[in-house]
């Protein structure tokens, strides 16, 4: 439905996006992911008309986006510090774009009251956006993007002025909300946790390219650039040259992977530290051998890092719920090949 | 215990007594200033109002009311309704003018912001008086203007003294005043509220009146006001550039201190024209407090 092809935008001698090809689907909810910086609102802006690419082409259902003005795009953005109109009131910021619309007055009434009702701030529709919570104004920004059912909603950093409690009800709220109108999705974060939840597809971006693009599980179970592997998700990188049996690791000998890599190409194995095995005690035959350095108890999980000789940093296993091993015990390492993804470097 | 609660009262008392000290050796230069150079004056020509003018200025402590009858003289009611307008002229071209100047200014790269701003302030770096002149240079018979439409064949035209000089000359004079504050206001504003509007399908014009307008509203006010006061009392330049009849409030009250020698008739016009400009500035007040 959106194809963005060859997409390039520089300012001065930032390159915020270099060669970006998309393809977002009809009603996908679609996640850009990446750090701080790397281009994503640049890319919104684009599509919303706010700014034009150096290069490249976008169309949407097949007609070309990028020469029409933003006022005449069928997009509707809803903007990271919500960009409401401090002097209306909630319901006049959410009729604001229907009006344009020159629809009949009964009309914008229903529509706004329907909206509002949505998410959930009818009684809030005589407030001005200085008398809300940012939940609300949150809510408020949405709102006024859908009631124009737009073909395609974008979302820059929608949750990320909230605080944690809020966002996971928001998260909630925008998936059913997304399933509710049918418009297709399009959000901008940097938390991969939050676009592993809501997104259908994930586009990782880093330093204005795209990486990678996949569906949640995929992305996390293969990583196929180290930008990706080490970005998403909590991941342990070995570095070596790819074998038969997995990864030829430099100073740890071979460790086991799965991969269809020429033998000998410089790559990253990546486990994730759920995926480690740990052995108390010297005798078992892990792939691995070291001593834990530091336990930490979160709960649901523990961390166990563990200094390993030969590798600087630790490596990181995750297990179950409280864990009897202490810092100093001597522990085994090891993980099923299928476990081990290569990456090539 | 209660000894030191009473201790403890008396040490507030005396660190409200020292705050008290504090402020007022910070207050007190600009309040001896405000009590010593425009109180006092104020309320002296004020007093004059109640009392009859003496025969060589000054006046006599004999109290009457016909001060204020005349200023419903027609004669002097036109000369006020006249001020009010060409102020009104006035303030209204400087708004035409310096919003779109300020808006182009606001929208500067940042380094030529700078620029824009310092060449609006410009002008105040040369004495009022003979920027004045340099438009009677400018604009007379034998002017300059005169003389570049006599090479193309046109005029001699008389430009100067009539009321269209005199609102050129208020404009130009007080034009950066309305730039300076609508610029404040509109540098403050928020972009993304401009493309917020746009992207819910509001033209750029539909944006201006929708959004920017209203949001940048205490800014016109303010600007108007900074445009009005001093035009609605000036009385340079109609004296120079509208010929020196008395056309406008200010060359009136000029008129009757200096030429008339009616003092307290002078002040009652004093009294009228701050009236107005009091009732302007509660209006403004009133409107920034809602905004
Ligand atoms: N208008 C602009 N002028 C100059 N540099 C910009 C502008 N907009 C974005 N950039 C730069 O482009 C890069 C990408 O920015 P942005 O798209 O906002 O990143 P993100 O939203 O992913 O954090 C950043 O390095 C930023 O400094
Ligand atoms: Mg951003």
């Amino acid at each position: 439905m959106l194809q963005i092809t060859g997409v390039s935008r520089r300012f001065g001698d930032v390159t915020a996006l270099a060669d970006v090809s998309l393809e977002i689907r009809q009603g996908e909810f679609f996640a850009l992911l990446g750090p701080s910086g790397c281009g994503k609102t640049t890319l919104l802006r684009i599509l919303a008309g706010f700014e034009s690419p150096d290069s490249g082409a976008v169309t949407l259902d097949g007609e070309d986006l990028l020469g029409r003005p933003a006022h005449r795009r069928p997009v509707n953005l809803m903007f990271q510090s919500y960009a409401l109109f401090p002097h209306m009131t909630v319901a006049k910021n959410v009729a604001y774009g229907l009006e344009r619309e020159k629809l009949p007055k009964a009309e914008v009434r229903s529509r706004v009251a329907e909206v509002l009702e949505k998410v959930g701030l009818t009684s809030m529709a005589g407030r001005r956006p200085q008398q809300l919570s940012g939940g609300q104004r949150q809510r408020v920004a949405l709102a006024r993007a859908i009631v124009k059912r737009p073909r395609l909603l974008l979302l820059d950093e929608p949750l990320s002025a909230l605080d944690k409690k809020v966002r996971a009800e928001m998260q909630l709220e925008l998936k059913r909300l997304q399933h509710e109108v049918g418009i297709t999705f399009v959000v901008v974060t940097h938390d991969q946790e939050e676009a592993m939840s809501l997104a259908d597809r994930i586009a990782v971006f880093s330093a204005g390219q795209v990486e990678q693009v996949d569906a949640p599980v995929a992305l996390y179970e293969r990583p196929r650039t180290p930008f990706v592997a080490g970005f998403v998700g909590a991941n342990n990188l070995f570095s070596g040259r790819a074998c038969s049996v997995g990864l030829a690791a430099d100073g740890l000998g071979v460790l086991p992977g799965s991969s269809d890599l020429p033998d000998g190409t410089p790559a990253l194995l990546a486990v994730r530290p759920e995926r480690l095995r740990l052995d108390g005690g010297q005798n078992g035959e892990g792939v691995l051998k070291g001593e834990v350095a530091d336990v930490s108890f979160y709960g649901g999980v523990s961390h166990v890092s563990v200094t390993v000789p030969g590798r600087a940093e630790p490596v990181l296993a995750a297990t179950q719920g409280a864990t009897p091993i202490r810092a100093g015990a001597r522990v085994s390492l090891s993980w099923a090949a299928g476990d081990g993804v290569l990456v090539p470097q | 215990m209660t000894r030191s609660t009473v201790s403890g009262a008396a040490a507030a008392s005396r660190s409200r007594r020292s705050r008290a000290l504090g402020r007022l050796i910070f207050l007190g230069p600009g309040l001896t200033y405000l009590i010593v150079l425009l109180l006092i004056p104020l309320a002296l020509v004020l007093s004059y109002t109640l009392f009859r003018r003496g025969r060589f200025g000054g006046v006599v402590y004999e109290a009457t009311g016909e001060n204020f009858t005349r200023l419903f003289d027609p004669l002097y009611l036109d000369v006020i309704l006249s001020s009010l307008r060409l102020a009104t002229i006035a303030t209204v071209i400087a708004l035409l003018v310096g919003y779109p100047t300020a808006y182009l200014i606001a929208m500067l790269p940042r380094k030529w912001k700078t620029v824009a701003l310092v060449a609006i302030v410009l002008p105040f770096w040369t004495n009022f008086l003979v920027r004045i002149y340099a438009w009677i240079v400018l604009l007379s018979g034998p002017g300059l203007v005169n003389s570049t439409l006599g090479e193309l064949g046109l005029g001699p035209f008389e430009f100067l003294y009539n009321q269209g000089t005199i609102v050129t000359g208020l404009v130009y004079s007080y034009l950066p005043l309305m730039v300076l504050p609508l610029y404040a206001a509109i540098e403050k504003l928020d972009p993304q509220l401009r493309e917020a509007s746009a992207n819910l399908g509001a033209r750029p014009a539909r944006t201006f009146v929708s959004v920017t307008l209203p949001l940048t509203l205490p800014g016109v006010v303010t600007g108007c006001l900074f445009v009005f006061v001093p035009s609605f009392g000036n009385f340079i330049i109609p004296e120079l550039l509208g010929g020196g009849r008395s056309i406008m409030v200010g060359n009136l009250i000029r008129d009757q201190f200096l030429k008339a020698r009616d003092w307290p008739f002078g002040s009652t016009l004093a009294l009228a024209l701050i009236a107005v400009l009091i009732v302007l500035l509660l209006l403004q007040a009133w409107s920034a407090r809602r905004a």
